[in-house]
């Protein structure tokens, strides 16, 4: 599979950095950890900004830096495009000359996005000849974006580009991210702190911690992890499973998900039969019994599982998180107290009954 | 009336043709300069840019005195200068382009400096990010994102020259056609006692600069204010 590989070793006043990682060129992949983590600075490093880091990054086999052989690709050579925080449009140039700047800095035979599927696509029309100034926070978000876009980027990178922007407008720039990963093949490298935005977004998540890599994988995996206390105190901490719509029973307002030939039940949605769908149990919303008659419960989604793991909750003296397997991992969180009482051994065959919520993306 | 059409006009034609080449040199090595005092974090930066305002506060004739040392035939500047041209700089019109260039350095530099520094580094960042290489994105982002810092440096570079008496005096000397600039020539009327002369060239420099001023002022309240 194609990598970013990168490694970086330096200190700076309060944070030495010690990366090491291997990020799956596929996909959205996240960058996330607290304010001061380093995700901010790695991004930049990956596109080859400032502050200057010594250290190795290959991005699919082509080297972009490596400072004991003196290699430093600059920025304008990796053909990368980088959305930031701020939407940074040129004040002296219009919406249009904007969008093209980077376009006509890109050799026509390495252009593959087209002016016109951009502009369709981000909604940029109607706003071409204005001046930037004149635009809302939104609409110059899009533009930053499709600037970037329109360089035909081989990696796209994004800091926290959603940040600052209402849900509605999230919600209409959510989807174009899938689209750029489905439809042109352009893996993106994304920052951010929201963990429910990451949960909807990324296929492959990279935890931050203090400069260096807290934990890396496949979302479904590190998102059931209780052992990751960034992720253990927020709502968040919980199996994700990538299911498809099998079918809907609009007389009971629900809408049954397969996923290796499991079935559950989430309320109903509104996607075609056949349609994929990310879902997630959170730990909280998972209860165990060891009684293992079938149907015994009103819970409607019951697995059948092994315990893996029991371990304390970080941040809670009370609670207990059970790590379930369940053909995918299950993580429930439930009481000190219940665990006492159900006697839970590792290795014993339980129910786990839970509910379940859709991920849009 | 006669007076007029028999007044001597070199000297202001000369002042004009100094103030312009002066601006085009100072444009041309401030703008570098005042780039790397905006973003250098190297700890030289202080220094120089004590040097660049001296001439905000030295009296002309001091820093003329020195500059008629080293432009001299036998000085460290005017030496080597000579033995390659043959002639030495002082009294000439090129020295007097590299006193001025000196003596107006401030009023160039420090107002293309505040307009990089406001400018930052952030839509060079961008610009770079969109395959522009770091000239490409000076040219096209930087400095129209400056432009402001740019009309006022020009007119404060030219102007300042414009207005030159000391520097121009020790370097320069007063050679009609060469260095007899107006400030030099109006006190050398003042000099002679020839005061409708010198008030024709007086009211001739301030009407000059008052018409300047207020042709910049009025252009920059029309561009956008970019920078901020």
């Amino acid at each position: 599979m194609r990598q970013l590989t990168a490694r970086f070793r330096c200190d700076y006043p309060g944070v030495r950095f010690d990366i090491e990682c291997a990020l799956p060129l596929e996909g959205t992949t996240a960058l996330c950890g607290v304010s001061g983590s380093g995700k901010t600075t790695l991004l930049r490093w990956i596109a080859g900004l400032p502050p200057a880091a010594s250290g190795f990054l290959s991005f699919a086999g082509d080297v972009w830096q490596d400072d004991a052989r003196k290699i430093f690709v600059p920025i304008e050579r990796r053909r990368v495009g980088v959305v930031f925080q701020e939407p940074l449009l040129f004040p002296h140039l219009n919406v249009e000359d904007n969008l093209a700047y980077g376009m006509k800095r890109t050799p026509p035979s390495h252009r593959r996005i087209a002016f016109e599927q951009v502009i369709e696509m981000l909604g940029l029309a109607p706003f071409l000849q204005r001046r930037t100034q004149r635009l809302s926070g939104g609409e110059q978000r899009r533009v930053s974006i499709g600037r970037a876009l329109l360089t035909s980027p081989q990696l796209l990178l994004m800091d926290e580009p959603l940040a600052f922007l209402d849900q509605e407008r999230k919600r209409e720039i959510f989807p174009f991210i899938g689209w750029l990963n489905r439809e042109l093949g352009i893996p993106v490298v994304y920052v951010s702190h929201d963990l429910n935005e990451v949960l909807q977004l990324a296929r492959h998540v990279v935890l931050m911690k203090r400069g260096s890599i807290a934990a890396a994988g496949p979302v479904q995996d590190i998102f059931a992890r209780p052992d990751l206390p960034e992720l253990a105190e927020s709502n968040v901490v919980g199996a994700v499973l990538d299911t498809r719509i099998a079918e809907h029973e609009p007389q009971f307002g629900l809408t049954r998900v397969e996923f290796f030939g499991r079935s559950l039940f989430i309320p109903q949605q509104d996607l075609p039969v056949g349609a994929s769908l990310r879902i997630q149990i959170p730990a909280c919303d998972v209860s165990v019994t060891t009684d293992l008659q079938p149907a015994s419960g009103s819970a409607l989604n019951v697995l059948e599982a092994t315990v893996v793991e029991i371990g304390q909750t970080p941040g809670n003296g009370h609670a207990v998180d059970v790590t379930l397997d369940a053909g995918r991992p299950l993580l429930a969180r439930i009481t000190r107290k219940s665990c006492q009482r159900l006697n839970l051994n590792v290795g014993q065959k339980v129910h786990a009954h839970f509910k379940a919520v859709a991920l849009h993306s | 009336m006669t007076t007029l059409l028999a007044m001597d006009w070199g000297p202001l034609w000369l002042t004009m043709q100094l103030a312009g080449v002066t601006v085009v040199v100072l444009l041309a090595l401030g703008t570098p300069l005042a780039w790397w005092l905006a973003f250098t974090k190297s700890r030289m930066r202080t220094p120089v840019e004590a040097v660049v305002a001296l001439p905000l506060v030295l009296p002309p004739t001091v820093l003329g005195f020195y500059l008629l040392t080293a432009m001299g035939p036998h000085g460290p500047v005017g030496g080597p200068w000579k033995a390659f041209t043959g002639s030495a700089l002082s009294f000439t019109f090129t020295g007097l382009v590299i006193a001025s260039t000196l003596y107006s350095l401030p009023f160039v530099v420090q107002p293309l400096q505040g307009a990089f520094e406001a400018v930052g580094t952030k839509p060079m960042e961008v610009a770079r990010s969109l395959r522009a290489s770091r000239l490409d994105a000076f040219f096209t982002v930087a400095s129209p994102m400056a432009l402001r810092g740019y009309v006022s440096a020009i007119v404060l570079g030219f102007a300042h020259t414009l207005g030159e008496f000391g520097v121009v005096l020790m370097v320069g000397g007063n050679i009609p056609g060469v260095t007899k600039v107006l400030s030099i020539a109006i006190y050398d009327h003042v000099e002679s006692l020839e005061y409708t002369q010198a008030h024709v060239l007086s009211a001739a420099l301030l009407v000059l600069s008052f018409l300047i001023l207020t042709i910049v002022y009025a252009i920059n309240r029309r561009l956008p204010v970019r920078a901020a």
